[in-house]
């Protein structure tokens, strides 16, 4: 009974150290949809958190692997009644569950990722990725011989077919005949259907494979043909190292940093942000030891280019999967028509659906 | 579509069958004891786990993939001691391994996710490699298909060539009989059900140790729910599951195929293939020999008579 009675005591002592700690420190939470040792998409936001952590009077924590449904809203509850000062949640299926919790605690601030709702206290946020992957297609298109490209890819929504266009660009502003062929897993995060999607590709002749998955399965395929591969997400060299080129990547660190530092200085407003390249959002993994020194020059300077905030991948003359005209010389897309684009530019073969 | 392509093709259905014919196998080999084990996906993912993780502390793949099979035919027993100790429902209990299965390997592998292992490469066979047509599709696989090669003719062997084989037939077709003609009825499951259970294993460790090198949760995407259905379409035969399974692995490795050949065909349409054909098989069975062919214990728990 002793032994209880000092554990009660410690117990209690801990919980109050706790509680006085929440009044000063700033707590921030992450909620991320798979294991943060995926090397893929919760790996990078947690690099990101890992940034925050970093900063004096913040203290982090993060759930991982949380299914997008009840379980999150569960999740992001729990992290709000605990005294969270900020809730980042990291996956498409997250938003309605948050905005939910959102309504219930007014004085948190909560940032959803990839989605499209707000509240007086909820913004969103995602990266131009497509700018880093337009940056891999030059890659791609300058190293390949057979003039096909692979991409296994997850769902036909309009963020992965951004994607595909943005590279299939980059490439053909490298390599006019370049050609990509897109096959859909229907699946995020499932190494061996993404493996034998690569295989696939690379039977028809593809002889660089880039991927929109979060699991090294398509790296391995191009590693074990001998072919050049384009990572995604984070550098997944270390899977592939005879293969792969480079991967468009994120580096959430700066936006994270940022956003805790307004909440903490009180003058955070929720927006709808879409940060790129410009502010180090989206990044190019280093580039491979095959990768020769022209290709990167011209990549590094186009990089430095939309960086500067001249991206031009999304201004016409873009034509679509017929060669009919979709966006005229001279226009820029706006905002609002890439983040629903859901056609193929001219040069991919696959379909939408 | 040329020819090339189209052994490609068969050359990945052999292998992407191969995880499914080890589950079958294993299936096929508790059901004919008599007991029903819907654990198949439970047992395949802690089996994947097992020998990733090996694999990974000890280098050695080889080892991974049997203790794969060992922590399968734990995994298992957990079943045989509910049905065959207790006497408790085979489809209950069944179902609750696979979800505790998946729930553990989970649990236990999350630090493990995005690793990678050393596992097996694919290893021509010299000779049979060269042989036109059969070569590139049958014998340019890693060593874990070749040895699927052989259990599948050393199972029918033990079958219908053993004693003990048909003492194991006897208790899954008629218990009473076997328990009069001297045979331990629980002895004779509890061997169906563990063995089952290490072939099931090895179907989960081929996933990640041969097809990919990685460790996921939910590796194995319902490939031993596939495995269960497959049983019946096999009428309990080790022949025809191979060929099941190789079905099952072509239709996977066809529907990536087209897409990548630049098929207008909705990729939504292709994705559905495996589930009808799984449909397909379970109608087709059903109307050619109705369910004549199963174990006629199946299912049927024998109280131990003293």
């Amino acid at each position: 009974m002793k032994v209880l009675q000092v554990l009660a005591v410690l117990l209690l002592l801990v919980m109050a150290g706790t509680v006085q700690a929440a009044e000063k420190e700033l707590k921030v939470g992450f909620v991320y949809v798979s294991p943060i040792g995926d090397a893929g998409y919760s790996y990078a936001h947690d690099v990101g958190r890992q940034a925050v952590e970093a900063l004096d009077g913040v203290t982090t924590s993060y759930v991982e692997s949380v299914p997008e449904g009840p379980d999150a809203e569960r999740v992001m509850l729990n992290m709000a009644r605990k005294g969270f000062d900020v809730i980042f949640a990291t996956s498409f299926g997250y938003m309605d569950p948050m905005l939910k919790v959102a309504k219930q605690f007014p004085d948190i601030a909560f940032l959803h990722c990839s989605g499209f709702k707000m509240a007086e206290n909820m913004g969103n946020y995602f990266g131009r990725m497509y700018q880093a992957r337009y940056l891999s297609g030059m890659v791609a298109g300058a190293m390949t011989k057979s003039n096909i490209l692979g991409y296994a890819a997850a769902f036909p929504i309009p963020e992965v077919i951004r994607g595909i266009n943005a590279f299939t660009l980059g490439a053909q502003a490298v390599n006019p005949e370049a050609t990509v062929r897109v096959v859909w897993t229907k699946t995020w995060y499932d190494p061996a259907t993404e493996k034998e999607a690569a295989k696939s590709l690379l039977d028809v002749g593809a002889d660089v494979i880039a991927q929109h998955q979060d699991s090294p399965g398509p790296q391995e395929a191009a590693e074990e043909k001998g072919v050049y591969s384009i990572g995604y997400n984070s550098d997944m060299a270390p899977f592939a190292p005879k293969a792969h080129l480079t991967a468009p990547i994120w580096k959430w660190g700066p936006y994270y940093v940022k956003v805790v530092e307004e909440v903490r200085q009180g003058n955070w407003k929720p927006e709808s942000a879409w940060p790129g390249l410009a502010e180090g959002i989206v990044d190019l993994a280093p580039f491979g030891a095959m990768v020769p020194q022209d290709v990167r020059d011209r990549v590094t300077a186009k990089k430095a280019e939309i960086a500067a905030g001249k991206d031009t991948i999304f201004t016409g003359p873009i034509f679509d999967q017929s060669g009919a005209v979709k966006v005229a010389e001279g226009v820029a897309m706006t905002d609002a028509e890439m983040l629903s684009m859901s056609w193929f530019v001219k040069g991919v073969v696959g379909t939408t659906e | 579509m040329t020819f090339e392509i189209l052994i490609l093709l068969l050359a990945a259905a052999v292998q992407s069958g191969t995880p499914i014919l080890y589950a079958t196998l294993g299936e096929i080999f508790t059901e004919k004891s008599g007991v029903l084990n819907l654990g198949v996906e439970g047992t395949m993912i802690l089996g994947a786990l097992a020998g990733f993780v090996t694999a990974r502390l000890t280098g050695s793949p080889l080892l991974g993939f049997f203790l794969a099979g060992v922590v399968g035919s734990l995994a298992t027993s957990i079943h045989g001691v509910v049905c065959l100790i207790f006497q408790g429902n085979q489809v209950v209990s069944g179902l609750a391994l696979t979800i505790l299965g998946l729930g553990l390997a989970n649990y236990l592998g999350t630090g493990y996710v995005g690793l990678s292992a050393p596992g097996f490469d694919p290893l021509p066979l010299p000779g049979l490699a060269a042989i036109p047509l059969l070569g590139p599709i049958f014998f340019r696989h890693d060593i874990l298909v070749y040895c699927s090669y052989i259990l599948v003719p050393l199972i029918w062997l033990f079958f219908t060539r053993t004693r003990l084989g048909l003492a194991l037939r006897a208790v899954g077709e008629y218990p009473a009989a076997a328990t009069a003609a001297g045979l331990s009825v629980a002895a004779h499951r509890w061997l169906g059900v563990l063995v089952g259970g290490f072939l099931m294993g090895l179907g989960g460790a081929y996933l990640s140790l041969a097809y990919t090198h990685l460790w996921t949760s939910n590796l194995t995407a319902g490939r031993g729910w596939i495995a269960v259905a497959l049983v019946i379409f096999a009428f309990w035969r080790p022949g025809r599951a191979v060929f099941g399974a190789y079905l099952f692995g072509g239709i996977m490795a066809l529907q990536l195929r087209l897409q990548a050949t630049g098929t207008q065909v909705p990729s939504s349409i292709l994705l559905m293939l495996p589930y009808l054909l799984t449909v397909l098989v379970l109608v087709f069975s059903s109307w050619r020999r109705g369910s004549g062919e199963a174990p006629a214990a199946l299912g049927i728990n024998e109280e131990p008579v003293d």
